[in-house]
């Protein structure tokens, strides 16, 4: 990969790219850049298929249109090494007139946080212009979720569990920790390749516990439980100003796992396996997809992005066509993106040594 | 009786919503952008509809996906082209056809082939949507059936078609699919992400092989090589005999075997999790086992070309049901086509369990939309197959440099990595060998292909069975012995001892005649010390992680294969089959130019984009070919070499994609196309 990277549209001709330069220059002091005729290219560590891609294709023709001088804005797909290649290679890009954007996920994040040998990149060098928070819910079939004494779940902790997992690390960290809390034995049968397959396993009865992130949960499990073949369980929740867990604002009746494990016997919403799953939880859920400028970006630049993504917020339309896409969940910019930035890439040492442990015994899993 | 109730007045507006001449105009669009792209190898529907997805947001939903339904549906048609005129296996869905269809195009046959590929094609789209529009109503109770098991079932009875492609020599077939499991097995293990013949210190086998470069090494490299050192024309025959008519009768005269093929297109295409991967193959063999007179099998057997592709349109039909009813794409492209949906109007369509009750005519738009583009895909196609089958007259050196720089590009829009390259050259140098030493390259295909399902489904019905049986053995018994199950184990059954008792009669590699035992022999040590190595290499992963079962199962047999292999090469004369080496006898061996020269080449394009960039790499590369090896005027070299690049750059620019760097790009700044 060239170290250096223009928009190739703008190489088109020489005189294109020194007007550009020149009007770089001259924006920047007065702070917006103007992007006309250029290409911004959001690179997504994932393959077209997953669900940052849904995430970055509602996103990409709104930010085209937002962004002074409305530049084309191009999603480009870089797969591989669990989303470490991708997040590498923009870990070796230098700022140069923001038209390199960085979509990164939960599972950027956890190898980061947990220290996989892959990671070379470091959430710190980069400039965050937008958070994008999720939820997740947990559900079973009826015949258990009846066995549930209101939120008490201790009468499901003779149940054998069969959970379709994507992978130890991945965010099937947070259901699986969870249900542990609980006291609840689920075998997790691995080499699930997207959530989807998980679904599906739960749907021909052979799982019979799932999650899904809130937007599949809505498409895909909400007509289950309306069929009858699903019953909710309780959500991961959503955090207050404060960092407090409450319930998730788009589904308001579902109560939350936190609610659930002070229901349950033997689950404690304090101590360190708590911090630890509530530590992995904000990584994975509530700051989950983050958009970033690269290392050395300037202030102009970030102002610019900023804006523009504020602007997509103001959008008359905003609530209509986002909530099928997105759910009822903040798009966090300036200084709540800066805080979800924080709290979603880092873990006390504490919270990583006990998951690095819990991984290590229960799956064998080493990340030395 | 309630549901065709329901079913009728949406099937009708669904027609009412189709047959707009807007429509109809978005369709054709599509179409046309589908075939454009569906002719390069390794591009396929993910290029397209990516193309496709910034239009998308907001647009009216019905225009929308007449235009992507177009798009999608017209790959597996026009990838037909490359896989008959050039032996390069566009995508999954054509793998198969290679293998007579490519036969047909060197005996000039070549529009013969390509129409009865085409008539196959529409039929089975046609065959495929009707078939859907009573099934989609009853899919999902019948395709929940389809538990882990039942897919494991299913991967295997694929794999079973080894059988019939296994050559002269069974056990050679078998090593041959071992080793393509192998393949498919490097990298990060699914289960708990154990690396296997991979490390992270050099990671880009840590992410696997992908099947555009292996397909492309193992089936194009071969042929295209093959064709350069004789330095003729890819047909034998100076004019193109059989004009698309008589495709089409040959495709009549077999109609029962394309409604057969169809059906098994369909319905392997609805179960999620499996798609296409296996479908082509499946009706390949069923087309050699309902064939009397097997013996042209491999060497140009129309029967061949219809089967496949009477399949592998099917097969997209088949695929809107996991698509639709469950909201899980089948394949990539039906991934962004999930993902666009949602971008569509006000986002009103949401793909998944509610489809049919809120969208039923949205869903039978599509269904139909996907038939209606088949129509129009294959006139087009068919319309174009006379023309462009003269290529296969043309000189192949004029030829050649033109397919190096497009499978080049496709391999490296896999990884996006200059080594995809170098995989794509050392794959296609383990293709080149197998073929002069009479390995069956679509039994490793196979194996490479399914491996993955293969391993998954074994550890995941085994976790799940063992769980079952903790409960009661009746309980364990019920879940793997369904009645599904138990008809699947017996078609394979039967299907792999008729198969081996044929394949004798079926030269997937033509006939090869034998000669003097020291190479074939270095070549099986060769393999059998990588298959020796795999198994040590799985072996040393901890015995807790499911990571190592499969590929030590699997090396294990494969080991005791080549055992046997090595036995019978010490007792057998140098006469025997085993020995089979093409170097010996036959076109190869009365080949103008050397392998190694010609291999140069293709090493030299890549050692040269290691050092300057794709594009400058492939300027000097295609002058260089033109003026010294084709032996055309530097006037003529020229504008070929201009013409490439600016092909190449075009498609490129249209597509939005990369080519890979080399390390003058690492220290300067040169501009687009050469950064």
């Amino acid at each position: 990969m060239s170290t250096l990277k223009t928009t190739r549209r703008v190489a088109v001709g020489l005189v294109a790219a020194a007007a550009a330069t020149f009007s770089l220059q001259a924006q920047a002091e007065s702070h917006a850049m103007d992007m006309a005729g250029k290409t911004v290219e959001w690179i997504i560590p994932f393959s077209e298929t997953g669900g940052s891609a849904k995430w970055a294709n509602f996103y990409a023709p709104l930010l085209s249109e937002a962004l002074p001088g409305q530049p084309t804005v191009v999603v480009k797909f870089m797969p591989g090494a669990g989303s470490t290649k991708g997040a590498n290679f923009f870990q070796d890009q230098q700022f140069e007139d923001g038209t390199t954007i960085f979509g990164s996920s939960g599972s950027t994040q956890f190898p980061f946080l947990l220290g996989d040998p892959r990671v070379k990149y470091d959430y710190a060098d980069w400039n965050v212009v937008l958070a994008s928070g999720t939820g997740g819910v947990a559900y079973l079939p009826p015949e258990l979720a009846a066995q549930m004494d209101g939120m008490d779940a201790s009468a499901l902790q003779d149940v054998d569990f069969i959970y379709g997992n994507q992978g130890a690390t991945r965010l099937d960290l947070v259901p699986t920790l969870a249900w542990e809390m609980l006291g609840l034995n689920v075998e997790s049968v691995m080499g699930i390749k997207g959530r989807g397959d998980g679904r599906l396993m739960f749907e021909r009865g052979e799982a019979n516990i799932d999650y899904q992130t809130s937007s599949s949960y809505l498409s895909g499990v909400t007509p289950l439980v309306e069929a009858g073949t699903a019953v909710p369980m309780m959500t991961w929740g959503a955090l207050d100003d404060d960092g407090n867990i409450v319930r998730d604002p788009t589904f308001p009746d579902i109560p939350t796992f936190k609610e659930v494990c002070e229901a349950t016997e033997g689950c404690e919403t304090s101590g360190e396996k708590w911090d630890a799953w509530k530590a992995f939880f904000i990584a994975g859920f509530p700051a989950q997809k983050m958009v970033f400028l690269p290392n050395g970006a300037s202030d102009a630049a970030i102002a610019t992005f900023t804006d523009a993504f504020e602007a997509i917020k103001a959008r008359p339309d905003f609530v209509e066509i986002s909530e099928n896409r997105l759910g009822k969940y903040p798009q966090m910019t300036g200084p709540a993106a800066q805080k979800a930035l924080e709290s979603g890439t880092s873990v006390s040492p504490e919270a990583k040594e006990f998951v690095v442990n819990w991984l290590q015994e229960k799956y064998g899993v080493s990340l030395n | 009786m309630d549901v065709i109730m329901e079913a009728l007045p949406a099937l009708g507006s669904a027609w009412g919503l189709i047959l707009q001449p807007v429509v109809l105009g978005y369709l054709v669009l599509g179409v046309l952008m589908g075939l454009c792209i569906g002719v390069f190898p390794g591009l396929g529907g993910i290029a397209g509809l990516s193309l496709l997805l910034p239009f998308m947001f907001g647009m009216d939903p019905i225009l929308g996906l007449a235009l992507m339904v177009g798009m999608v549906a017209v790959v597996p048609t026009s990838d037909t082209f490359a896989s008959v005129l050039m032996g390069i296996p566009g995508s999954s869905a054509s793998q198969a056809t290679v293998l007579d269809g490519f036969p047909m195009a060197k005996k000039g046959q070549a529009a013969r082939a390509l129409s009865a590929a085409f008539a196959s094609s529409l039929f089975g789209g046609l065959v495929g949507a009707s078939f859907l529009t009573v099934f989609i109503l009853v899919a999902r109770p019948i395709v929940l059936e389809f538990r882990t098991p039942e897919l494991l079932m299913i991967t295997i009875f694929g794999l079973s078609m080894v059988g019939i492609l296994a050559g002269r020599i069974a056990i050679k077939g078998v090593v041959a699919a071992g080793l393509g499991m192998l393949v498919g097995t490097i990298g990060e293990g699914a289960s708990s992400g154990d690396l296997r013949m991979s490390s992270y210190d050099f990671p880009y086998l840590t992410d696997g092989l992908k099947l555009v470069i292996v397909g492309l090494g193992i089936f194009a490299i071969p042929e295209i090589i093959s064709l350069l050192r004789q330095d003729r024309a890819i047909s034998a025959e100076p004019q193109i005999g059989g004009g698309w008519l008589e495709g089409v009768k040959d495709w009549f005269d077999n109609i029962w075997l394309s409604v057969r093929c169809s059906i098994i297109g369909v319905i392997v295409g609805v179960i999620p999790g499996l798609g296409g991967s296996v479908v082509d193959w499946i009706a390949y063999g069923h087309a050699v086992q309902t064939t009397r007179d097997k013996s042209n099998f491999g060497k140009g057997e129309v029967r061949g070309v219809i089967g496949p592709e009477s399949s592998n349109n099917a097969k997209e039909g088949g695929g809107l049901v996991p698509t639709l009813l469950f909201g899980i794409p089948g394949s990539g492209s039906m991934a962004i086509f999930i993902g666009a949906i949602a971008l569509l109007g006000s986002g009103q369509i949401e793909v998944g369990p509610a489809m049919l009750k809120n969208n039923l005519d949205i869903t039978y738009s599509i269904v139909w939309l996907l038939a209606l583009a088949n129509v129009v895909g294959t006139i087009i196609c068919i319309a174009a197959s006379g023309g462009i089958a003269k290529l296969t007259t043309i000189r192949f050196a004029l030829l050649a440099p033109f397919l190096f720089m497009i499978i080049s590009f496709a391999a490296f829009q896999s990884g996006q990595n200059l080594m995809d390259l170098a995989a794509l050259l050392g794959i296609g140098f383990l293709g080149i060998m197998m073929r002069r030493f009479d390995w069956s390259r679509p039994a490793f295909l196979i194996g490479f292909v399914l491996s993955n399902p293969a391993e998954t489904y074994a550890n995941q019905a085994l976790q799940i069975a063992q769980s079952r049986f903790r409960k009661g053995v009746g309980e364990g018994i019920d879940y793997i012995f369904t009645p599904i199950v138990i008809i699947l184990l017996v078609i394979t059954v039967i299907s792999v001892v008729v198969g081996l008792r044929q394949a004798k009669n079926i030269l997937a590699e033509g006939d090869v005649k034998s000669g003097s035992k020291r190479a074939p022999f270095v070549f099986l040590l060769i393999i059998t010390g990588y298959i020796a190595y795999a198994f040590y290499d799985a072996a040393s992963i901890p015995a807790f992680s499911r990571d190592r079962d499969f590929p030590m199962f699997v090396a294990g047999v494969s080991l005791l294969g080549c055992l046997a292999l090595i036995v019978r090469m010490m007792l057998k004369p140098e006469t025997d089959t085993i020995f089979a080496d093409r170097e010996l006898v036959g076109e190869d061996a009365d080949a103008t130019h050397g392998l190694w020269p010609t291999l140069a080449w293709f090493a030299a394009l890549l050692g040269l984009t290691a050092l300057l960039g794709f594009i400058l790499a492939l300027g000097l590369f295609l002058f260089s070919f033109m003026k010294l090896r084709a032996r055309i005027s530097a006037v003529y070299a020229l504008v070929y070499t201009g013409f490439g690049i600016a092909f190449m750059s075009t498609m490129a620019w249209l597509l939005n994609r990369d080519f890979p760097p080399g390390l003058l790009q690492e220290y300067t700044q040169l501009p687009w196309p050469f950064n």
